[in-house]
Protein backbone atom coordinates (compact mmCIF):
# COMPACT_ATOMS: atom_id res chain seq x y z
CA UNK A 1 0.00 0.00 0.00
CA UNK A 2 3.20 2.33 -0.15
CA UNK A 3 1.56 3.52 -3.29
CA UNK A 4 -0.95 5.12 -1.70
CA UNK A 5 1.41 7.14 0.06
CA UNK A 6 -0.09 9.60 2.73
CA UNK A 7 -3.76 8.98 1.25
CA UNK A 8 -4.81 7.15 4.55
CA UNK A 9 -3.82 9.87 6.53
CA UNK A 10 -5.63 12.36 4.44
CA UNK A 11 -9.19 10.42 4.37
CA UNK A 12 -8.60 9.69 7.86
CA UNK A 13 -8.66 13.26 8.41
CA UNK A 14 -11.44 14.60 6.65
CA UNK A 15 -13.30 11.52 9.03
CA UNK A 16 -12.07 13.42 11.84
CA UNK A 17 -13.11 16.52 10.73
CA UNK A 18 -16.62 14.82 9.49
CA UNK A 19 -16.87 13.56 12.99
CA UNK A 20 -15.95 16.82 14.70
CA UNK A 21 -18.10 18.97 12.64
CA UNK A 22 -21.24 16.64 13.64
CA UNK A 23 -20.08 16.71 17.41
CA UNK A 24 -19.80 21.13 17.47
CA UNK A 25 -22.92 21.91 14.95
CA UNK A 26 -25.47 19.47 15.88
CA UNK A 27 -27.87 20.51 19.11
CA UNK A 28 -29.19 16.71 19.64
CA UNK A 29 -27.11 15.42 22.01
CA UNK A 30 -27.56 11.46 21.14
CA UNK A 31 -25.73 12.82 17.61
CA UNK A 32 -23.12 14.55 19.12
CA UNK A 33 -22.08 11.12 20.40
CA UNK A 34 -22.78 9.58 17.39
CA UNK A 35 -20.40 11.94 15.84
CA UNK A 36 -17.58 11.50 18.77
CA UNK A 37 -18.01 7.31 17.75
CA UNK A 38 -16.97 8.58 13.97
CA UNK A 39 -14.06 10.96 15.12
CA UNK A 40 -12.63 7.82 17.74
CA UNK A 41 -12.73 5.39 14.92
CA UNK A 42 -11.50 7.29 12.56
CA UNK A 43 -8.40 8.11 15.51
CA UNK A 44 -8.12 4.32 15.31
CA UNK A 45 -7.07 4.15 11.47
CA UNK A 46 -4.30 6.61 12.10
CA UNK A 47 -2.88 3.83 14.44
CA UNK A 48 -3.72 1.43 12.56
CA UNK A 49 -1.83 3.01 9.72
CA UNK A 50 0.99 3.70 11.33
CA UNK A 51 1.51 0.35 12.34
CA UNK A 52 0.88 -1.18 8.73
CA UNK A 53 3.59 -3.15 7.14
CA UNK A 54 3.44 -3.69 2.97
CA UNK A 55 3.26 -6.94 2.66
CA UNK A 56 3.47 -7.77 5.99
CA UNK A 57 0.90 -10.47 7.54
CA UNK A 58 -1.16 -10.38 10.84
CA UNK A 59 1.00 -10.46 14.37
CA UNK A 60 0.16 -14.13 14.66
CA UNK A 61 3.91 -15.90 14.47
CA UNK A 62 3.94 -18.39 11.93
CA UNK A 63 6.33 -21.31 10.42
CA UNK A 64 8.12 -19.49 7.34
CA UNK A 65 6.74 -15.90 7.54
CA UNK A 66 9.51 -12.83 8.32
CA UNK A 67 7.34 -9.84 7.92
CA UNK A 68 4.85 -9.04 10.22
CA UNK A 69 2.82 -5.49 11.02
CA UNK A 70 3.50 -3.80 14.04
CA UNK A 71 1.27 -5.64 17.04
CA UNK A 72 1.48 -2.58 19.09
CA UNK A 73 -0.97 -0.36 17.85
CA UNK A 74 -3.49 -3.14 17.60
CA UNK A 75 -3.34 -3.81 20.85
CA UNK A 76 -3.57 0.14 21.72
CA UNK A 77 -7.12 0.32 19.60
CA UNK A 78 -8.26 -2.70 21.10
CA UNK A 79 -8.12 -1.61 24.52
CA UNK A 80 -9.10 1.96 23.32
CA UNK A 81 -12.27 -0.03 21.40
CA UNK A 82 -13.39 -1.10 24.49
CA UNK A 83 -12.85 2.05 26.60
CA UNK A 84 -15.01 3.92 23.99
CA UNK A 85 -17.91 1.37 24.65
CA UNK A 86 -18.21 1.95 27.85
CA UNK A 87 -17.95 5.94 27.50
CA UNK A 88 -20.50 5.73 24.81
CA UNK A 89 -22.73 4.02 27.65
CA UNK A 90 -21.80 6.55 30.59
CA UNK A 91 -22.81 9.27 27.74
CA UNK A 92 -25.97 7.81 26.76
CA UNK A 93 -27.02 7.07 30.59
CA UNK A 94 -26.33 11.03 31.07
CA UNK A 95 -28.35 12.07 28.18
CA UNK A 96 -31.32 9.69 29.29
CA UNK A 97 -31.09 11.22 32.54
CA UNK A 98 -31.24 14.71 31.15
CA UNK A 99 -34.39 13.54 28.90
CA UNK A 100 -35.97 13.29 32.52
CA UNK A 101 -35.22 16.26 33.96
CA UNK A 102 -35.53 18.88 31.08
CA UNK A 103 -38.07 16.60 28.79
CA UNK A 104 -35.54 18.03 25.94
CA UNK A 105 -31.94 16.84 24.45
CA UNK A 106 -31.23 19.80 22.29
CA UNK A 107 -28.60 21.59 23.57
CA UNK A 108 -30.05 25.28 22.62
CA UNK A 109 -33.11 24.22 24.64
CA UNK A 110 -31.32 23.12 27.36
CA UNK A 111 -29.21 26.06 27.64
CA UNK A 112 -32.78 28.13 26.90
CA UNK A 113 -34.25 26.40 30.07
CA UNK A 114 -31.34 27.45 32.55
CA UNK A 115 -31.14 31.03 30.98
CA UNK A 116 -34.50 31.32 32.03
CA UNK A 117 -34.67 29.18 35.49
CA UNK B 1 -5.16 -4.85 -4.98
CA UNK B 2 -5.75 -4.49 -1.15
CA UNK B 3 -5.04 -0.55 -2.21
CA UNK B 4 -8.16 -0.45 -4.43
CA UNK B 5 -10.07 -2.34 -1.67
CA UNK B 6 -8.71 0.43 0.81
CA UNK B 7 -9.98 3.00 -1.26
CA UNK B 8 -13.09 1.79 -2.35
CA UNK B 9 -13.85 1.29 1.84
CA UNK B 10 -12.86 4.81 2.70
CA UNK B 11 -15.38 5.82 0.12
CA UNK B 12 -17.88 3.93 1.79
CA UNK B 13 -16.79 5.55 5.25
CA UNK B 14 -16.95 9.03 4.12
CA UNK B 15 -19.96 8.33 2.67
CA UNK B 16 -21.50 6.73 5.95
CA UNK B 17 -20.23 9.67 8.08
CA UNK B 18 -22.01 12.34 5.78
CA UNK B 19 -24.95 10.52 6.05
CA UNK B 20 -24.87 10.45 9.91
CA UNK B 21 -23.81 14.02 9.72
CA UNK B 22 -26.83 15.16 7.61
CA UNK B 23 -29.62 13.08 8.18
CA UNK B 24 -32.46 13.85 11.20
CA UNK B 25 -33.82 10.39 11.28
CA UNK B 26 -31.42 9.15 14.00
CA UNK B 27 -32.87 5.76 14.11
CA UNK B 28 -31.78 5.54 10.63
CA UNK B 29 -28.24 7.16 11.74
CA UNK B 30 -28.14 4.76 14.17
CA UNK B 31 -28.28 1.91 11.72
CA UNK B 32 -26.15 3.66 9.41
CA UNK B 33 -23.17 4.26 12.54
CA UNK B 34 -23.79 0.35 13.06
CA UNK B 35 -22.62 -0.32 8.93
CA UNK B 36 -19.55 2.64 10.07
CA UNK B 37 -18.63 0.47 12.47
CA UNK B 38 -18.75 -2.52 10.01
CA UNK B 39 -16.81 -1.06 7.69
CA UNK B 40 -13.86 -0.20 9.53
CA UNK B 41 -13.96 -3.79 11.11
CA UNK B 42 -13.31 -4.76 7.04
CA UNK B 43 -10.72 -1.79 7.09
CA UNK B 44 -8.88 -3.53 9.85
CA UNK B 45 -8.66 -6.43 8.15
CA UNK B 46 -7.39 -5.38 5.33
CA UNK B 47 -4.27 -3.23 7.28
CA UNK B 48 -3.42 -7.01 8.88
CA UNK B 49 -5.49 -5.89 12.36
CA UNK B 50 -7.02 -9.04 12.45
CA UNK B 51 -7.83 -8.81 16.64
CA UNK B 52 -8.94 -5.22 16.07
CA UNK B 53 -11.46 -6.11 12.98
CA UNK B 54 -13.16 -8.94 15.50
CA UNK B 55 -13.11 -6.37 18.19
CA UNK B 56 -14.81 -3.94 16.49
CA UNK B 57 -17.33 -5.53 14.82
CA UNK B 58 -18.31 -7.10 18.45
CA UNK B 59 -18.39 -3.86 20.09
CA UNK B 60 -18.50 -1.32 17.64
CA UNK B 61 -21.41 -2.56 15.51
CA UNK B 62 -22.96 -4.71 17.94
CA UNK B 63 -22.95 -3.39 21.43
CA UNK B 64 -23.03 0.34 20.51
CA UNK B 65 -25.58 0.24 18.43
CA UNK B 66 -27.67 -1.54 21.15
CA UNK B 67 -26.90 1.00 23.46
CA UNK B 68 -27.80 3.73 21.21
CA UNK B 69 -31.11 1.98 20.47
CA UNK B 70 -32.31 2.08 23.68
CA UNK B 71 -30.70 5.42 24.68
CA UNK B 72 -33.40 6.10 21.40
CA UNK B 73 -36.23 5.14 22.84
CA UNK B 74 -36.10 7.40 25.45
CA UNK B 75 -34.76 10.00 23.79
CA UNK B 76 -37.11 10.25 20.66
CA UNK B 77 -36.29 9.24 16.87
CA UNK B 78 -36.52 12.71 15.14
CA UNK B 79 -33.60 15.38 15.54
CA UNK B 80 -34.62 19.16 15.86
CA UNK B 81 -33.79 20.97 12.46
CA UNK B 82 -30.57 22.73 12.86
CA UNK B 83 -29.32 25.63 10.93
CA UNK B 84 -25.66 25.90 9.25
CA UNK B 85 -23.70 27.71 11.61
CA UNK B 86 -20.55 28.88 9.95
CA UNK B 87 -18.28 29.27 13.12
CA UNK B 88 -18.07 25.66 13.27
CA UNK B 89 -17.30 25.14 9.49
CA UNK B 90 -14.65 27.22 10.48
CA UNK B 91 -12.93 25.65 13.22
CA UNK B 92 -13.38 22.16 11.26
CA UNK B 93 -11.95 23.80 8.02
CA UNK B 94 -8.81 24.65 10.13
CA UNK B 95 -8.00 22.31 12.15
CA UNK B 96 -8.31 19.68 9.14
CA UNK B 97 -5.96 21.83 7.24
CA UNK B 98 -3.52 22.14 10.41
CA UNK B 99 -3.45 18.46 10.21
CA UNK B 100 -2.95 17.53 6.46
CA UNK B 101 -0.29 20.29 7.01
CA UNK B 102 0.98 18.14 10.01
CA UNK B 103 0.88 14.90 8.20
CA UNK B 104 3.46 16.13 5.05
CA UNK B 105 6.38 15.26 7.12
CA UNK B 106 4.92 11.86 7.81
CA UNK B 107 6.73 8.65 6.01
CA UNK B 108 4.50 7.15 3.65
CA UNK B 109 2.18 4.30 5.32
CA UNK B 110 3.25 0.47 4.66
CA UNK B 111 7.39 1.23 5.02
CA UNK B 112 9.38 -1.77 6.76
CA UNK B 113 11.51 1.08 8.08
CA UNK B 114 8.95 3.76 9.36
CA UNK B 115 9.62 4.99 12.82
CA UNK B 116 6.79 2.81 14.91
CA UNK B 117 8.09 -0.31 13.41
CA UNK B 118 11.98 -0.04 14.29
CA UNK B 119 11.21 0.93 18.61
CA UNK B 120 10.01 -2.27 20.50
CA UNK B 121 7.73 -3.86 18.40
CA UNK B 122 10.62 -6.23 16.72
CA UNK B 123 11.61 -7.54 20.26
CA UNK B 124 7.98 -8.77 20.77
CA UNK B 125 7.84 -9.98 17.19
CA UNK B 126 10.91 -11.85 18.09
CA UNK B 127 11.00 -13.17 21.29
CA UNK B 128 7.36 -13.08 22.63
CA UNK B 129 6.88 -17.06 21.06
CA UNK B 130 9.55 -18.54 23.33
CA UNK B 131 8.86 -15.80 26.38
CA UNK B 132 5.22 -16.15 26.48
CA UNK B 133 4.83 -19.57 24.07
CA UNK B 134 1.78 -18.04 22.46
CA UNK B 135 1.61 -17.43 18.75
CA UNK B 136 -0.66 -14.45 18.46
CA UNK B 137 1.46 -11.43 19.16
CA UNK B 138 -1.43 -9.16 20.10
CA UNK B 139 -2.18 -11.48 23.22
CA UNK B 140 0.88 -11.79 24.64
CA UNK B 141 1.37 -7.77 24.97
CA UNK B 142 -2.22 -7.26 25.76
CA UNK B 143 -2.56 -10.13 28.43
CA UNK B 144 1.34 -10.74 29.92
CA UNK B 145 3.55 -7.55 28.46
CA UNK B 146 1.33 -4.71 29.31
CA UNK B 147 -1.46 -7.02 31.63
CA UNK B 148 -1.54 -3.86 34.03
CA UNK B 149 -2.98 -1.68 30.95
CA UNK B 150 -5.69 -4.27 30.24
CA UNK B 151 -6.43 -4.73 34.39
CA UNK B 152 -6.52 -0.68 34.18
CA UNK B 153 -8.96 -1.05 31.32
CA UNK B 154 -11.58 -3.40 33.59
CA UNK B 155 -11.13 -0.93 36.07
CA UNK B 156 -12.62 1.77 33.81
CA UNK B 157 -15.40 -1.18 32.39
CA UNK B 158 -16.16 -1.12 35.82
CA UNK B 159 -16.55 2.95 36.58
CA UNK B 160 -18.42 3.07 33.58
CA UNK B 161 -20.48 0.45 34.55
CA UNK B 162 -20.86 1.40 38.39
CA UNK B 163 -21.86 5.24 36.84
CA UNK B 164 -24.85 3.99 34.03
CA UNK B 165 -26.28 2.02 37.41
CA UNK B 166 -26.07 4.86 39.30
CA UNK B 167 -27.34 8.02 36.88
CA UNK B 168 -30.47 5.23 35.50
CA UNK B 169 -30.24 2.49 37.71
CA UNK B 170 -32.50 0.59 39.86
CA UNK B 171 -32.97 2.78 43.16
CA UNK B 172 -33.44 6.36 41.41
CA UNK B 173 -36.49 4.52 39.38
CA UNK B 174 -37.61 3.23 42.47
CA UNK B 175 -38.01 6.19 44.17
CA UNK B 176 -39.19 7.92 41.54
CA UNK B 177 -42.14 5.58 41.51
CA UNK B 178 -43.20 6.60 45.53
CA UNK B 179 -44.09 10.13 44.29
Amino acid sequence: MTSLGLYNYWIVIALMMLGLYTVISRGNLVKKLIGLGVFQTAVFFMYISMGFVKDGAAPILTEGVEVYSNPLPHVLILTAIVVGVATLALGLALVIRIKEAYGSVDDDELQAMDNAS
Amino acid sequence: MAELIDVLLFAFLLATAFYVLLSRDLLAVVMVAGIYSLLSAGMFLVMDAADVAFTEAAVGAGVSTLLLLIALTATGRWEKPAGHRVVPLLVVLATGATLVYGTLDLPPIGKPDNPPQVHVAPHYLERSGEEIGIPNVVTSVLASYRGFDTLGEVVVVFTAGLGVFLLIGGPRRRRGGEK
